[in-house]
């Protein structure tokens, strides 16, 4: 029986199905949120996907936070049958940000995970294909990252502070290398 | 000499009619065939979700009318959501009817707006686009009356509204809802639905199954013209819609036809909406006084609306200061498009540009 109002599952109980099925793949349980370990953090999430009781067919959306010390990607996952969600996360090292894609499990991640490579800069293992989407490849750096403004040099936000290739020319050498590509 | 053909790429868009903004699809076509897509999109990146990081809560208001622009009421009301669920701010019951009665319109103007394209993309030039932009025009109309503004409406504030409706606002609306737009919606009926046209033209075109519209999280009309009955307007109520009556539209093969139908279904509904909460529209405030730099507590809020192209989520955390420490928006427009390439591969050209309308993105939001 649904609820009548969607039901946000407290993190213990995600916690209970998942230690149920995979003991060792949980980090950190709080009320709001279970913590993944990013290994096995695919086989955990295909645990959420498959489990009768959490039935996390549904990926509601998948983003980012950028905690200074590491980055957690977000899940927010629910089930269209029972009306519940919850949420999980799976962080990363700041400076090498690697989580597996969940794109093998739902198809709605694949664009999202592109996303959040694109603004954040973590790459996701066995991603399709893992481009960027909306900046252009040469774009430098990430910039939903907290430090993306503080470069070296103490420079501040503008566009004056990424680095020039032909002095001079300023603005010009922000286009795309290969126009055609959209990359 | 055998002939033999190789696959060619055609590029439509970025500028180009059908694609509703600057939204660049790469076609790799056999013959009349599509047999690869490629969507390029970040032509109308703003960064807003850095930019929001800069800002005070109010001051980021402005940005999500900015994000889907045809339906920034709606926009504006699911960020003040989140922002008020993380500040635990109570929203007098006059401004939540208010919020239900311009989301309608709202969801009216954008869904009017959805299916002139719509069938301007099935080839039907202009005409009916027009009829649609003729009934659109007088809910802008009200908004104007209401708030000044036509498009960016800039009126959801956190804690209510920002400005009460004049005098005249209400009989204005009982004449649009009760006088107006039935009687267009007949003819909506009597020149779309029942067309033959459009029926051979939309029919069967850009198929999604309802296993597949799970696993991909669609939502809106993309995952309702697949069977699969979910509204967050039922599922999850927000403001007053769990008093309010009406039928949720549901299709059963889940292609462009069946979108258009819910579409125009959803706007008789949201009319019917609107009399409801005209005929209980309490007084009272229409806004709450919270301080303009609102300083939440430290925690993370998620709050999700039923938007006209789907579930508009904010995923908004706190570290207590004047600004969001991070300001996330589940647009849509963007993740409907997960499965442009499913749906549009193996179709011609033609029913992909009939796929895409039917999808209905917004490059505003798919981009942000």
């Amino acid at each position: 029986m649904p609820h009548a109002a969607t039901l946000t599952l407290p993190g213990a109980q995600v916690a209970e199905r998942i230690r149920a099925a995979l003991p060792g793949a949980l980090r950190d349980v709080q009320d709001a949120f279970v913590v993944l370990e990013p290994a096995s953090a695919l086989e955990a999430m295909r645990v959420v996907r498959d489990d009768p009781v959490l039935d996390g067919k549904f990926l509601v959306q998948l983003c980012s936070v950028d905690m200074i010390t590491r980055i957690d990607v977000v899940y927010h996952v629910s089930s269209l049958a029972q009306n519940h969600i919850f949420e999980l996360k799976v962080p990363a090292d700041h400076e090498r940000p690697e989580v597996p894609s969940v794109s093998p499990l739902w198809v709605g991640a694949w664009l999202q995970e592109r996303e959040v490579y694109d603004l954040m800069g973590v790459t996701f293992t066995g991603h399709p294909s893992l481009t960027r989407l909306f900046l252009w490849d040469q774009f430098p750096g990430h910039p939903l990252r907290k430090d993306f403004m503080s470069l070296p040099g103490g420079q501040k936000s503008g566009l004056s502070q990424f680095p020039k290739q032909v002095p001079g020319q300023s603005g010009q050498e922000f286009r795309p290398k290969q126009p055609g590509t959209g990359a | 000499m055998p002939i033999t053909s190789e696959p060619v790429e055609v590029n439509i868009g970025p500028q180009h009619p059908s694609t509703h903004g600057v939204f660049r699809m790469v076609a790799k076509i056999d013959g009349e065939r599509i047999v690869d897509v490629k969507m390029v999109v970040g032509y109308l990146h703003r960064s807003m979700e850095k930019l929001a990081e800069e800002r005070t809560f109010t001051q980021n208001i402005p940005f999500t009318d900015r994000m889907d622009y045809l339906s920034s009421m709606i926009s504006n009301l699911g960020y003040c959501l989140s922002a008020e669920k993380l500040a635990g701010v109570e929203v007098p019951e006059r401004a939540q009817y208010l919020r239900v009665i311009f989301s309608e319109l709202q969801r009216i103007a954008s869904h009017l707006m959805a299916t002139g394209t719509f069938i301007n993309d099935c080839g039907a030039w202009q005409t009916p686009v027009m009829y649609c932009l003729r009934d659109r025009e007088k809910v802008l109309d009200l908004f104007e009356m209401t708030c000044g503004a036509r498009l960016t409406t800039n009126y959801m504030r956190i804690g209510g509204v920002a400005f009460d409706i004049p005098d005249e606002f209400l009989p204005a609306l009982d004449r649009l809802v009760n006088d107006d737009l039935p009687g267009r919606f007949e003819e909506y009926d009597n020149l779309l639905v029942g067309n033959e046209i459009i029926m051979m033209r939309a029919r069967d075109v850009g198929v999604v199954t309802p296993e597949l519209a799970i696993n991909a999280s669609l939502s809106g009309p993309m995952l309702r013209s697949a069977g699969i009955a979910w509204d967050i307007r039922k599922a999850d109520p927000y403001c007053v819609y769990d008093r309010m009556k009406f039928d949720l539209p549901v299709g059963y093969n889940g292609d462009a036809y069946d979108r258009m139908l819910i579409r125009i279904e959803e706007m008789k509904q949201s009319m019917r909406i609107i009399r409801q909460a005209m005929h209980d529209l309490p007084g009272g405030p229409h806004k709450t006084d919270v301080p303009l730099a609102l300083r939440p507590p430290a925690g993370e809020a998620y709050s999700r609306v039923e938007s006209p192209k789907g579930e508009l989520g904010f995923y908004v955390v706190s570290d207590g200061g004047p600004a969001p420490y991070r300001w996330h928006v589940r647009a849509p427009s963007l993740i409907n498009l997960s499965v442009l390439k499913e749906m549009t591969v193996g179709q011609t050209i033609a029913d992909a540009i009939v796929t895409l309308g039917s999808i209905d993105i917004n490059v505003g939001e798919v981009d942000r």
